[in-house]
């Protein structure tokens, strides 16, 4: 059983040597994913009191392993993964080719970057865990190969202006096709997004560990790292809704509803980006007023993420009903679940909900007050990033890796397995951490080494964590397999496009909706934004207190 | 079929709407009229040319009497500092029915205070003082823990807060 795929309407296709260059920057995220989740195994395991960090090759504590596993998973699978899949989808949406040089430059900014991260990871000098909250003091190219990750974004986002500008040139009159919409709002957002973690790195961390500074602001950083720390999160989130928006109703059979709304639920995100300090309810120097304001805020952020709930919904109705699915809920079963594409994406939705319920509880802040660094936490994220994202790129490697490679998936069935296996694993895992954090067990902690006799309930919980985890790990393995043998075993084919999505109402070239489409307008109130919640706290600070030393012992 | 999926689409969207509403209302409810407050701003600790922040720390009003002291017939005031990896005071003892205001700060790096199955939950951060008021309503042993990584034994990081 092969993906869909549908013949492209005008005939495009990527040069092959743009193709050669995104493939090898989705595979980059594909090898870190691979390291990751091997700490990741690590790392659950340790809940259930199984030590077994000290005899993993190259990692000597478990705060080391900890640290590779949400810098490698979190920060560089997901950006290479949307510096090459983001890019592609514009250059289809817009049928024209990207320009190449910025596209070379982005693929070798992000492969050195993580080699000097993951250098400095492994030679243990910056176990700083991926908020490397100062005065924690990592080894400088830690910071660098950071700094240049997130500048690969940024040339990407080059290359997206820059091929949008010429379509615009070449087509006057005409909105900009969805698909290349979405990528681009999604990029203009991120720009924004991360000037917080580039300020913090670029100006203050890097020349601090090279000793320009003599010490850090502890709260102006975790300031500006969560000015970027929750947008992130979207930028995490809206590559995987380009493909539930744009190409998981041609994988069902379906079709999107609306145009328009797709474009205002991206708008949303774009302009409700100052909402950081919600990751600091619990922090001193910051005043209740602001911590209110941005609670309110983050109710806000709901809702784009409701609109795609509906507009996926619909498109997967409309795919199970046309292949003879009726009742209220019987559509859902005649969706193509025997399609490993699909059925990854739609198990990645399923968590997507939990993930979203546990997400507006940590938003409430007086419930935040009780698990705020507990193992709530990363229960709640695991089904968000760790799977509404993570098993939704792999779902869509399932096509993308043939598309790219020209060559046939290797085994359907055993996607099928490895999407069943993370996504059952991930639910006990889940369980486990939130039961867990409700009962105050703290993150972030080689549990399997505390000194006090454990309060009751971390112990089941820790137990399921293990359990769920492994699963989460084996399905990973699976996928893994999958794509290697893709790669180096698959039959030779002929796959013409990529499975692109029709609406069902079209763009309107008159009226309010191509105003949709002047993102110089957008960007305006985006700013303004961010400007009224973070320029009277930033403001505040000033002069700023370089003076708390740095600290290693880690 | 559009104007129908038009039509429920709005409905879904208000429906949801109104839950957010009814959310933040109970929100507003519980601080107000219960009293749970996040933690603000209270103040900071500036080292002067050439001191350590942990010299500074001591001289600073309350850092310089570490501990409990009682402040009114049920109120206390519990006053802490981190260091990595250790809280001071080690142990307190409280009785039932005490209104605590825990007030801390750290000497070194971001460490994290947070009495397992409470709402007593801060960070702390350098130079900075948090504080944090709760009424201990059941006798126990409840673990004081940093839940913020600071460093290669930070899962030993713990106090024990007794309330008889
Ligand atoms: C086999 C799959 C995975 C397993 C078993 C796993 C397990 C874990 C565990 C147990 C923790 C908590 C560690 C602690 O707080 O002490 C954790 C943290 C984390 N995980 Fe995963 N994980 C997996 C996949 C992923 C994926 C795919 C992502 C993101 C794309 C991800 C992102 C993160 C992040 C950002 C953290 C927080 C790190 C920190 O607190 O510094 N994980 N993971
Ligand atoms: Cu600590
Ligand atoms: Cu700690």
């Amino acid at each position: 059983m092969t993906t869909p795929i549908v013949a492209a309407p005008d005939g495009f296709s990527l040069p092959d040597e743009q193709r050669r260059l995104i493939k090898w920057t989705v595979y980059l995220g594909f090898i870190v994913l691979a390291v990751g989740v091997l700490n990741g195994l690590d790392q659950a395991l340790n809940y259930a009191h199984i030590d077994i960090f000290r005899f993993f090759p190259g990692m000597r504590t478990y705060y080391q392993g900890l640290t590779a596993h949400g810098v490698f998973n979190a920060i560089i699978m997901t950006f290479a993964f949307a510096n090459g899949f983001v890019a592609m989808a514009v250059a289809r949406g817009l049928g024209m080719k990207l320009n190449h040089g910025l596209l070379a430059a982005s693929f070798w900014t992000i492969l050195v970057g993580t080699l000097l991260t993951a250098g400095a990871i492994v030679n243990g000098t910056a176990s700083v865990l991926y908020t490397f909250y100062p005065p924690l003091e990592a080894s400088w190219p830690f910071y660098l190969g950071l700094a240049l990750v997130v500048i690969s974004t940024w040339i990407t986002s080059a290359n997206l202006f820059v091929t949008l500008a010429k379509f615009r040139r070449e087509h006057p009159g005409q909105r900009i096709p969805l698909l290349a919409y979405m990528g681009v709002v999604t990029y203009v957002f991120w720009d924004i997004s991360s000037l917080g973690i580039v300020v913090e790195v670029v100006v203050f961390l890097l020349p601090w560990s090279l000793g320009l500074w003599h010490g850090a602001d502890p709260l102006v950083d975790r300031t500006l790292f969560w000015f970027t720390g929750h947008p992130i999160v979207y930028f995490w989130l809206l590559p995987i809704y380009m493909s539930w928006y744009g190409m998981i109703p041609r994988q069902v059979g379906g079709a999107l509803f609306s145009d328009s709304v797709v474009r205002i639920s991206f708008l949303l995100f774009l302009i409700i980006i100052p909402i950081g300090f919600h990751h600091q309810f619990v922090d001193p120097g910051v005043s209740r007023e602001l911590k209110y304001a941005v609670a309110v805020l983050t109710f806000a952020v709901f809702v784009p993420s409701l609109m795609t709930a509906f507009s996926v919904m619909y498109a997967l109705e409309i795919g199970g009903r046309r292949a003879g699915g009726n009742g209220l809920i019987g559509w859902f079963f005649r969706i193509p679940w025997k399609d490993p594409s699909v059925c990854a994406q739609v198990l990645a939705m399923l968590a997507f909900m939990l993930g979203g319920i546990t997400g507006l509880m940590n938003a409430s802040y007086t419930m935040n007050l009780e698990i705020h660094n507990t193992t709530f936490v990363p229960g709640h994220f695991h089904l968000t990033v760790g799977t509404a994202v993570a098993l939704s790129i792999m779902g869509i490697a399932y096509w993308l890796v043939p598309y790219l490679e020209q060559k046939e998936l290797w085994s359907a069935k055993a996607g099928l397995v490895s999407s069943w296996l993370y996504f059952i694993g991930v639910l006990i895992f889940a369980r486990g951490m939130i039961s867990g954090g409700l009962a105050g067990m703290p993150r972030r902690t080689a549990i399997s080494l505390v000194p006090y006799a454990e309060p009751p309930g971390w112990r089941l919980a820790g137990i399921l964590v293990g359990v769920g985890g492994s699963l989460m790990f084996i399905g990973a393995v699976l996928f893994f397999v999958v794509i290697a043998m893709t790669v180096l075993a698959g039959k030779r084919t002929e796959i013409a496009d990529i499975p692109y999505s029709v609406t069902l109402v079209t763009p309107q070239t008159s009226g309010w909706e191509p105003g949709l489409d002047r993102l110089r307008y957008w960007i305006v109130a985006s700013v303004l934004l961010c400007v009224i919640i973070y320029g009277p706290f930033l403001a505040s600070q000033f002069p700023l207190q370089l003076n708390v030393p740095g600290f290693r012992a880690f | 079929m559009n104007h129908e999926a038009e039509r429920y689409e709005r409905l879904f969207l208000i429906i949801s709407g109104l839950f957010l509403v009814g959310f933040l209302i109970v929100l507003a409810y519980t601080s107000i009229h219960m009293g749970v407050m996040l933690p603000g701003k209270v103040g900071v600790i500036e080292a002067k040319a050439g001191e350590s922040l942990a010299a500074a720390v001591f001289r600073t009003p309350p850092f310089d009497h570490l501990g409990v002291k009682k402040i009114g017939p049920d109120d206390y005031e519990a006053v802490y500092f981190a260091q990595a990896w250790a809280f001071f005071p080690r142990e307190i003892d409280l009785p039932v029915g005490a209104r605590v205001k825990f007030i801390a700060t750290s000497v070194d790096v971001t460490h994290g205070f947070f009495i397992a199955g409470t709402r007593v939950n801060m960070m702390l951060l350098p130079g900075q003082i948090s504080e944090e008021t709760y009424t201990f309503r059941k006798a126990g042993k409840y673990l004081l823990l940093c839940h913020e990584y600071c460093g290669l034994l930070h899962q030993t990081m713990h106090a024990w807060v007794i309330v008889k």
